[in-house]
């Protein structure tokens, strides 16, 4: 594969007309695009980086197509077209990451660090009283309700999901426990599948089918809610873990008597709980932020609830959407008064976009944290086997 | 995997003691537990299917269909969102899987060895991002970038159907959700499809290789036919995501109810899930049952296409 280059060497003996050219002839193509998308755009009068860049790929594409062609061969120029293109698909992918962690955290971060009075103040305060374009208010509340909701979905399904792992590598070996398992198996498939909105409406269904209250909204419902998208991925990272420990171990401690419950605790989750820490802190992360359930089941507030049972709960995604939809503030004077605390905040017309933005890197944040935490947890914890 | 039919039952194996019958307590309480588990799983997903038929039982019983009262119809509420709904996750994946087979390709054969777990990465982080940060980077930064794209496509164009009528500004219209929708299920298609392709018989690619195949040409000859299943069911656990995907429609598209097929007009379509999204704060009561009826039409469709990728995936999958 990689190694196709030193394969074809002897080839080229052949003839001066199967020499493959050097790589960096790529370079030169490519300049040769970009230069003459450039000219052509600044004559038709639409000069932009992002036109450039497309139309100097697509110039790239046939410059180097028809070099390759008259120099190499038209299997070789298909060959160079073909690898042009998949490093191409790869950039353009890589296009709306760059891009996306870039206004994430340069308009996030910069109404973090502006936050008032102090540069954490915009994750200690909270929304109450907050009206207008106040330029204050913080995301305390939702970082609250974010995490708690996730703790009790985590707390619901984190159970739930290892042992649906142990019973499908442990016990669904024979008989029905085998026909269940492999049912097991294909709904976690399936379940992996489920939208995220169907999941809130399930949360709220099972709760207004025994509350009088129609309108009942609580911290609890979302966490069902995300348990039910929690449970697949939980299931799937750990069985996967489980799988891993070898057979060896298991029938060593069986062969010293250990009864299976104990070779369970002792032996395999021992063995896997670095791999075990790490699919359950992906699934955490996959659930932290998840809006559409939240949207359905926990509604919007504006200062701290604490209380899982009772009430209404800010979460960060919701908090997000509800300051996008909120759009541009109106500014009829310099100032807002907090009509709570009599505070008095300068007015500033994106101050609902800037918080959407603030919370979108705050959550980012928490993401990616616990993304590389499993990353490292795995790299750092997990077993050395020989395989 | 067949690793565990080796050893069953080693556990009766202990010689009789005095712990004898704790450990079957510990034994069969955890088998219990394992498997109480699992058939756990089994209720949740019936408790999914009942709840939600069961919530949205008043708004079809009151509906046109079967009370023959003119207030209401399930089909004229629901078929516009299906359409909004397949319209968009089709477009999606037009874009997407052509992209997602390159990246795939680029991982799995072209970029060297070294450099292919840490660019897999790159590309897991894209499915790491929360959906309602793309809706806020699709609604805040792309929308207005992409206007000369969508003017251009509509003026010389606009005799295809699809990029016709009259786009107006900010272009919240189908053409930009779809397109955070592709960046979105990119991650689930390359992933899948980046598996398959590494699942290749090493011997194949090796002989084409060695009857002087050009790279592309052991490509188009051994791994695209042996990944094709793999990347078809790999589209279509796209399409599920596409299909339920909520925050970015609702955050992007401006909303309407209408079978039009010109996806650069703003105000034309709507989802399934983003309309439930953004009705459910004013609905109860009939209202309220409508959209959870949606929201089983949207289960029942993302149900059958999963379960039809996974078939497919278990199918074709190496038989290792």
């Amino acid at each position: 594969m990689s190694s196709s280059t030193s394969v074809q060497t002897p080839l080229s003996v052949r003839s001066t007309d199967e020499r493959r050219l050097p790589w960096y002839h790529l370079i030169f193509t490519g300049l040769a695009g970009l230069l003459v998308a450039v000219a052509a755009l600044s004559i038709a009068g639409a000069l932009s980086v992002a036109s450039a860049i497309l139309l100097g790929f697509v110039l790239h594409l046939l410059f180097g197509w028809t070099y390759s062609l008259v120099r190499e061969g038209p299997r070789w120029a298909m060959d160079r077209l073909v690898t042009l293109l998949v490093i191409g698909a790869f950039a353009v992918s890589m296009f709306p990451l760059l891009s996306l962690l870039w206004s994430v955290i340069s308009r996030g971060m910069t109404r973090v660090l502006a936050a008032k009075p102090d540069v954490l103040s915009f994750w200690t305060s909270d929304m109450s009283g907050i009206i207008g374009g106040a330029d204050a208010g913080g995301v305390f509340h939702a970082t609250v309700g974010t995490l708690l909701i996730t703790l009790w979905a985590s707390i619901i399904s984190i159970p739930v999901g290892l042992f649906t792992a142990i019973f499908l590598v442990e016990y669904a070996d024979q008989g029905w426990k085998r026909t269940l398992g492999k049912g097991v198996t294909f709904l976690v498939d399936v379940m992996t599948g489920i939208p995220s909105i169907v999941a809130g409406l399930f949360g709220l269904a099972v709760f207004i089918a025994f509350m009088p209250d129609q309108s009942v909204r609580m911290g609890i419902m979302g966490a069902v809610a995300l348990s039910l998208l929690m449970i697949p991925t939980v299931v799937r990272n750990s069985e996967e873990m489980l799988r891993l420990v070898p057979m060896d171990l298991r029938e060593a401690a069986y062969a010293l008597g250990v009864p299976k419950w104990l070779t369970i605790v002792k032996v395999v989750l021992r063995t896997a709980i670095a791999g075990l820490t790490t699919g359950v802190t992906l699934a955490i992360a996959r659930v932290i932020g998840e809006t559409a359930p939240l949207l359905l089941t926990v509604g919007m507030v504006t200062s701290v609830n604490w209380d899982m049972f009772d009430g209404r709960m800010a979460t960060l995604p919701t908090f997000i959407n509800q300051q996008y939809r909120n759009g541009n503030a109106n500014c009829m004077s310099e100032t807002v008064t907090n009509p709570v605390n009599q505070e008095i905040y300068a007015c500033s017309i994106s101050t609902n976009i800037d918080r959407a933005w603030a919370a979108a890197f705050t959550l980012i944040v928490i993401v990616m944290v616990l993304n590389i935490a499993a990353r490292m947890i795995s790299h750092y914890f997990s077993p050395k086997l020989s395989r | 995997m067949s690793s565990t039919d080796v050893e069953s039952e080693p556990s009766t194996a202990p010689p009789a003691s005095m712990k004898t019958s704790g450990r079957r307590i510990g034994d069969s309480v955890f088998s219990y537990l394992s498997v109480g588990s699992g058939v756990l799983i089994f209720l949740t997903l019936a408790a999914v299917a009942i709840f939600l038929t069961s919530e949205s039982m008043p708004a079809i019983i009151a509906s046109q269909e079967f009370a023959g009262t003119a207030e209401f119809s399930l089909i004229q509420t629901a078929l516009p969102l299906i359409f909004g709904t397949v319209l968009a996750s089709a477009i999606a994946l037009i874009i997407a899987i052509p992209i997602s087979i390159g990246i795939a390709l680029f991982i799995s054969h072209f970029a060297p060895r070294r450099m292919a777990a840490g660019l897999g990465y790159m590309i897991d982080l894209l499915a790491a991002v929360p959906s309602v940060v793309y809706g806020l980077w699709g609604g805040l930064w792309l929308v207005p970038r992409m206007e000369p794209l969508y003017v251009f496509l509509n003026t010389y164009f606009g005799w295809i159907p699809l990029f016709g009528g009259d786009p107006t500004a900010p272009m919240r219209n189908l053409a930009s959700a779809s397109i955070v929708l592709a960046v979105m299920v990119l991650p689930i298609i390359t992933a899948v499809s980046r598996e398959v392709f590494l699942q290749t018989p090493r011997l194949q690619e090796e002989a084409a290789l060695a009857l002087g195949a050009t790279r592309w040409e052991t490509i188009k000859t051994v791994v695209l036919p042996f990944g094709r299943s793999g990347v078809v069911a790999a589209s279509m656990l796209g399409l599920g995501r596409a299909l339920g995907e909520t925050m970015a429609v609702l955050m992007i598209l401006a909303p309407g109810a209408t079978f039009s097929l010109h996806i650069l007009e703003v105000g034309r379509h709507n989802s399934i899930a983003a309309n439930i999204a953004s009705k459910q704060a004013e609905a109860s009561g009939v209202d309220m049952s409508l959209l959870i009826f949606t929201g089983l039409v949207l289960f029942v469709l993302t149900f059958i296409i999963n379960a039809l990728a996974r078939w497919i995936v278990a199918r074709s999958g190496p038989k290792s």
